[in-house]
């Protein structure tokens, strides 16, 4: 009981002298400015490109990630990682980032809410816009191909967990990943589907996709789909059963 | 019946005990064998101090099947497979041969091994770690991949020519201890020069693809990368004569630091190889660094006075500074240590190299993801966003400002840079 008392009694006098020497320690300690320790301020490298909010920026190259689904963007990482999808200055970027890390990037952009862009104003002929919206919205079934609504959504909001949303995007990025998937330069995990359909399109057949696509009103819910809800017409690689 | 029951007690006592010493004698038995558990466990230790990773495993590719590209002024090289298939591997290698390639740069076959394999310094290696690597490597599962033939051009294609390299730059012989120093610097030693082969880009490379004992960790231009590696020696370059050893341990185990973070070819290092290594061998590195640039102290910082061409150059860098650089970096260039590495009084924007300091404007970067790091903060590029001219005045400014002693760099510099291989 007496050594309860003593170790108390001690505790006491050491909480004082806590109590008296910590204003001293804040006020000797330099204030020094540490980063956010926030996702936000971590991923500040690919918003001079991305946007602070994935929103994307100026640049007609590079997209926006915000609201993707995580695993899309997560299995884009890793590909940028690996040097799969290859794009210099993104390879360069991840090339030293645990994949753990790189999902709660995917995961962060994934959370991400902000405005869609104003819709682009198509610098086509209402004809070939009429042949992207067919193609987007109907595919072309005598050459086989499916609409994009099939697997994207027919709100083109992608659906969990790895297929993209379509709006938002330029027309020339989504023309450059379909030319990037007929040529060969992006592929994805096998059966890559997204191969297979853009193996199918002529370059007037992107042209058109891209520019109608391209100038769609923000979606009223930027959700995607739930897992496994789209009747998908191909197998994917990425995307699990 | 009492007797048969002492008996059976006594059979069982004996039993126990000779249970037991046999199960002693199979505990001390895998002591001696050279494949014990604890000599591959130390064997993939060291092959990680020598980050064996890096260049024998291609991207995508299974882990020590090689076939990596290394790009060199004389050609392209493709890395071997040191997996243990007995065809295509390293699978009928003997101990005996494994440790006569790492000290001597020899094929079993008595062929000669280009120097891109840093035989130069592995030589420094003891038989006893070399041994323990080699366990490790047979005990990793066998690739079955073929080497890829090395695309040099003449006449560079003709192995010969490695004698007369040999001649001028190599010299075999494990490490001495510096009887002198302390056990931690003979270690620290032991492992910079040796298995972490750090002379082999902060040594300068001469024109033959070789480096001059006397020039030692004197820093030097990384060929076909066009990253700097600064000296190791100097102080006003990447010498850690003014860090501590806590502050040179935490850059070399996590990447980051209150002095600096690691970025390019000494990010993938650090991943790969570094972050691995225990306490007692990353404060045995640092106390040998430090003591590599020791008395030569920085001198007093002055800012140069501008002429008025470059006053102009100096302005510009400012209003580009404040506006993009400035939210992290702080505008006097403290930044926010360890994530937002300072700039001012920062070493390698003051060399006399602007390399890197003019990639890190155009390419940004992120310090490698470690296990004292795991989330790291990312420096944004800015080849897209800023012109030649305008990279040139940020880099004079950061360069020339808060007492600094960098020298201006011109918009050629980085339009040069612009075209830099990144990956």
């Amino acid at each position: 009981m007496g050594f309860v008392t003593l170790s108390a009694r001690y505790q006491f006098i050491f909480a004082c002298l806590a109590l008296v020497a910590l204003p001293f320690d804040a006020a000797q300690a330099q204030p020094a400015d540490r980063a956010p320790d926030t996702m936000a301020a971590r991923v500040l490298a690919c918003a001079s490109c991305h946007g602070a909010q994935g929103e994307g920026t100026s640049d007609e190259y590079f997209p926006r990630l915000a609201g993707k689904p995580a695993g899309y963007l997560y299995n884009q990482l890793v590909a940028f990682k690996d040097a799969r999808r290859k794009y210099p200055p993104m390879n360069y970027l991840l090339e030293f980032l645990p994949d753990a890390y790189l999902k709660q990037i995917a995961e962060h952009f994934a959370s991400l809410r902000p405005p869609f862009p104003v819709p682009a104003i198509p610098v086509v002929s209402n004809e070939i816009l009429a042949r992207g919206e067919v193609l987007v919205t109907h595919g072309d079934p005598q050459r086989g191909v499916p609409a994009c609504s099939g697997c994207h959504g027919p709100s083109f909001t992608g659906m969990e967990p790895a297929i993209p949303g379509l709006l938002g995007l330029r027309a020339s990025y989504i023309s450059a990943q379909l030319g990037a998937w007929r040529y060969g330069t992006r592929t994805a995990a096998a059966p890559d589907c997204m191969q297979i359909v853009a193996s199918l399109l002529t370059e007037d057949d992107v042209k058109a996709v891209a520019a109608w696509l391209s100038s769609r009103p923000a979606p009223a819910d930027p959700s995607s789909a739930p897992r496994g809800s789209l009747p998908m017409p191909l197998a994917c690689g990425s995307e699990p059963n | 019946m009492l007797r048969t029951l002492k008996d059976l007690l006594l059979l069982l006592v004996f039993s126990c005990l000779w249970l037991g010493a046999s199960q002693i004698t199979a505990l001390a038995q895998p002591a001696t064998p050279p494949d014990s558990a604890s000599m591959i466990a130390r064997g993939e230790y060291l092959a990680r101090a020598g980050d064996c990773i890096a260049c024998h495993t291609a991207r995508e590719g299974k882990t020590f099947a090689g076939g990596l590209a290394m790009k060199t002024p004389f050609g392209t090289l493709y890395t071997s497979n040191i997996t243990p298939d007995p065809q295509t591997g390293i699978g009928t290698w003997t101990s005996d041969q494994f440790y006569t390639m790492m000290h001597n740069g020899r094929f079993p076959d008595g062929g000669l091994v280009y120097p891109a394999m840093p035989f130069a310094s592995y030589t420094k290696v003891t038989r006893a770690d070399s041994d323990a690597i080699y366990a490790y490597l047979r005990s990793i599962p066998p690739v079955k991949q073929a080497n890829r033939p090395h695309d040099l051009r003449f006449p560079y294609s003709n192995r010969s020519l490695i004698i007369g390299w040999r001649t001028l730059f190599f010299s075999e012989g494990e490490y001495k201890p510096d009887s002198t120093k302390s056990a931690d610097w003979n270690r620290g030693a032991y492992l910079v020069e040796g298995l972490g082969h750090c002379g082999m880009c902060h040594t300068a490379i001469n024109a033959l693809g070789g480096s001059s004992e006397s020039q030692a960790f004197e820093g030097g231009l990384i060929p076909m990368q066009n990253w700097y590696a600064p000296s190791l020696t100097s102080n006003k370059e990447a010498g850690l004569g003014d860090w501590t050893i806590q502050e040179i341990t935490d850059y070399l185990r996590t990447g980051i630091s209150s002095r600096g973070a690691v970025y390019g070819p000494m990010a993938e290092v650090v991943y790969n190889s570094l972050q691995y290594l225990n306490d007692d061998d990353t404060r045995a590195m640092a106390v040998y660094l430090k003591s590599l640039a020791q008395g030569t102290s920085p001198e007093k910082p002055s800012s140069p006075l501008p002429s008025a061409e470059s006053s102009l150059l100096l302005s510009l860098g400012k209003s580009i500074y404040d506006r993009e650089c400035a939210s992290c970096h702080g505008a006097a260039g403290l930044g926010m240590p360890p994530h937002y590495p300072p700039l001012a009084g920062n070493q390698s924007i003051q060399m006399v190299s602007a390399v890197n300091a003019i990639r890190m404007v155009l390419n940004g970067g992120y310090a490698p993801g470690t296990a004292g790091n795991p989330m790291p903060y990312g420096m944004p590029p800015f080849a897209h966003r800023l012109s030649d001219d305008e990279v040139a005045a940020v880099v004079t400014y950061i360069r020339t400002s808060w007492g600094n002693r960098g020298e201006p760099v011109s918009a050629r510099q980085a339009n040069e840079l612009r075209s830099a291989t990144l990956n």
